[in-house]
């Protein structure tokens, strides 16, 4: 990528820099680091997950250091942080609240990748990187949920673990394994606690290789054109994107902060502040809100096995997205179709995320159906066509020509108004 | 789970997961609540909204109620004597709630005859269970396992639903719990239509979910004695215990909105300033 480090040291600066170049490494990434002028406020996101996973793992370590992994005595351990430690109220509704707005982060960050067409060339790997921080967000989240050890997050476990009992043959040896035993118990317990602890440290992992691809290949943009003339069509990362990503940050946080102090349980579960108890089940049994959405698929199907599969299909057809969409343009923006049949999508999937949140009677399973329906179809049925069959918006030559109004052969209703980054 | 350790064993948890997967919907079975569910009227509570403090009085009082009328079967296991004079509770002085401590017989032991003992209560205990385990309680209560009172104002709500849940997060309500609480004190009733107990010892209540409660009604107008003026009526009994319930479930709410109230005001301040800046350095470029 152009545009690289003016980083010049000198003195003892410059004899380390001959050594270890690190601080002309951050230097490139963070300050000279070329960033499209013309993003808006959704470009924001991967800060503020950035953001999202450090405070995860700051409390999460802290609140080990007073958590008990034992069945007798997690759920008391965990009141014990509520009540006794101090702030230790503040620790752990920050992680638990924390643990949805990293979700709201990444679906709204998901989303926007959608929209501008994100995952096209060149960035599929970028893109394919997201998907297995997703993943491992999911398992991470679902066994931290599991670790306070209340009334949902012992039948979450055991719903969710036995799922793999579908699969054929191995399943109920799978199930046993997973376990340690013959049912959710004390080793389900400190296993769940010991990968809760090692996942985080994963997805950090996966976020680095994730921010290299990114700025190997250069961050998409509105237009989805690439970047030609950087002198006109970027600006240096700081100061630019540095304080717009802050601004951006400081909002989220103060969102993150009204359901930490003023509904800290809102997005929980009331049934989880009753310790486990493996001889009464919960009337009903909900995973929490981000998972719905593939609850939904996974009941919509009258086969256990067909929904397991069906389920993970859901996230298995992201991989594959670079590949199912046709289109050679990138952005929404000059895709009239795409546009209505992504807010269908869209509509579609908090439909979902409603119905894995209603019981599974009547009309909601005829519902559920069609709307898992829709979810696949969307992807392998609308996307490959459209990219063919769409008849898009003319595409500015450039950035510049979209956000410095030269509009060129473009009819002027065409281009949207210009995004401005104020 | 000690109960499943020593008599259930795995092939009854195995059956429970079983039974919960079923639950679940995998096999299309619905997962239905033990019956119909009437939602409770939403009381005024003065610890409600971004300000809400518990009223100090009200805590006493609720209290008082516990300590004459629930202590002999709910347990208060997580809350200890000391929590009495701490901030943002009943307001207790230290030496009141040594005076309630010492109210309270406690076991401790072994001594050096290795005998487990009783004494009065310390500050640092916690309030002791009326029963020493759940079988004791339940063959006391006819079967029945009085709950724990430490955090049942929020493992108790009902469905707000749609498009109520949405409101709840800008109007803030999190009083699921006391309402429900204060509707089942008030719920006691003559069954509709004349109908029968599932089975003996159960009690008709409009709000308990199914409407069959094995607690008869725990409490009659007048029973407990206010001294400050308070109507003495089975309507604000509901409101006194499920506030102290409240509080007995989240103990630091007053120390929570005071720091929420801070923390927001500081990122209103900071975040206008971001902007500010953001939008003077971007100027040059737009």
């Amino acid at each position: 990528m152009q545009g690289h480090s003016t980083y010049q040291p000198k003195g003892v600066a410059k004899w380390f820099e001959d050594r270890l170049p690190i601080v002309g490494l951050i230097h490139s990434s963070a300050v000279a680091y070329p960033v499209p002028r013309n993003l808006n406020y959704f470009w924001t996101f991967g800060g503020i997950l950035t953001f999202m996973l450090v405070a995860q793992i700051l409390t999460g370590v802290v609140l080990a250091m007073h958590y008990t992994p034992e069945t007798t005595k997690a759920f008391l351990s965990v009141e014990k942080i509520m009540r006794d430690v101090n702030y230790g109220w503040l620790l752990r509704y920050l992680h638990a609240n924390g643990a949805s707005m990293f979700f709201i982060a990444v679906y709204i960050h998901i989303f926007r990748g959608l929209y501008y067409g994100s995952y096209k060339a060149p960035r599929e790997v970028l893109w394919i990187l997201g998907v297995l921080i997703f993943l491992l967000m999911m398992a991470t989240a679902f066994m931290g949920y599991v670790l306070p050890w209340g009334q949902m997050s012992f039948w979450g476990a055991t719903v969710i673990t036995n799922l793999f009992s579908a699969l054929p043959g191995v399943g109920t040896a799978i199930v046993t394994w997973l376990w340690g035993g013959f049912s959710v118990d004390n080793p389900t317990l400190n296993r769940f606690f010991a990968l809760h602890y090692l996942l985080p440290f994963m997805i950090a992992g996966i976020v680095g290789l994730h921010i290299w691809a990114l700025h190997h290949v250069g961050q998409n943009n509105p237009t989805g054109v690439e970047v030609k003339d950087f002198r006109k069509e970027t600006v240096p990362f700081t100061p630019y994107a540095t304080l717009k990503d802050a601004f951006a940050l400081v909002c989220f946080i103060a969102f993150f902060s009204w359901f930490v102090f003023y509904t800290p349980n809102y997005l929980g579960h009331a049934d989880n502040y009753i310790e486990a108890n493996p001889l009464v089940t919960p009337a009903h049994i909900v995973p929490e809100w981000y998972f719905l959405p593939f609850y939904a698929i996974l009941r919509a199907i009258p086969s256990k096995l067909g929904g397991v599969l069906m389920m993970f299909g859901a996230i298995a057809v992201l991989f594959i997205l670079p590949w199912l969409d046709t289109s050679k343009v990138r952005s929404a923006k000059y895709r009239p179709m795409f546009q209505i049949f992504f807010w269908i999508f869209a509509a579609n999937a908090v439909l979902l995320g409603w119905l894995g949140s209603r019981p599974a009677v009547e009309p909601y399973v005829t519902i559920s159906r069609f709307s898992t329906f829709w979810y696949f179809f969307h992807f392998l049925v609308i996307l490959p066509v459209l990219g063919l069959t769409e008849k898009t918006r003319p595409v500015p030559n450039s950035i510049a020509d979209s956000v410095l109004g030269g509009a060129p052969a473009t009819p002027a209703s065409a281009v949207a108004a210009p995004e401005r980054n104020g | 789970m000690t109960m499943a350790n020593t008599t259930i064993g795995r092939a009854g948890r195995a059956l429970a997961a079983a039974a919960a997967l079923g639950l679940a919907g995998l096999s299309a079975a619905p997962a239905q609540a033990a019956g119909e569910t009437v939602k409770p009227p939403a009381q005024s509570w003065s610890f409600s909204g971004p300000f809400g403090k518990y009223d100090a009085g009200q805590l006493q009082r609720g209290f008082k109620i516990y300590s004459e009328v629930c202590a002999s079967c709910h347990a208060l296991s997580l809350v200890a004597f000391r929590n009495l004079h701490e901030y943002g509770g009943p307001g207790f002085t230290e030496d009141q709630a040594r005076a309630i401590a010492e109210d309270h017989k406690v076991q401790d032991g072994p001594n050096d005859a290795g005998e487990m003992f009783e004494r009065p209560g310390r500050l640092s205990d916690r309030f002791p269970k009326p029963f020493p385990n759940e079988n004791a309680a339940r063959a006391a209560n006819g079967g029945a396992y009085p709950p724990d009172f430490s955090l049942l104002a929020k493992a108790r709500t009902y469905e707000r639903g749609f498009p109520t849940f949405l409101f709840d997060i800008v109007t803030q309500y999190q009083e699921q719990g006391p309402d429900y609480i204060h509707a089942l004190l008030t719920g006691y009733a003559e069954p509709k239509h004349g109908e029968k107990p599932p089975r003996p010892g159960l009690h008709y209540n409009t709000y308990f979910p199914g409407h069959w409660i094995a607690m008869a009604q725990p409490i009659q107008d007048g029973q407990v004695e206010y001294t400050d003026g308070t109507p003495a009526t089975v309507d604000q009994y509901g409101k006194d215990i499920a506030a102290f319930m409240m509080w007995a479930a989240e103990p630091h709410m007053a120390a929570r909105k005071g720091t929420g109230m801070v923390v927001l005001i500081f990122l209103l301040i900071f975040g206008a300033l971001l902007y500010f800046t953001k939008r003077r350095v971007w100027s040059a470029v737009h």
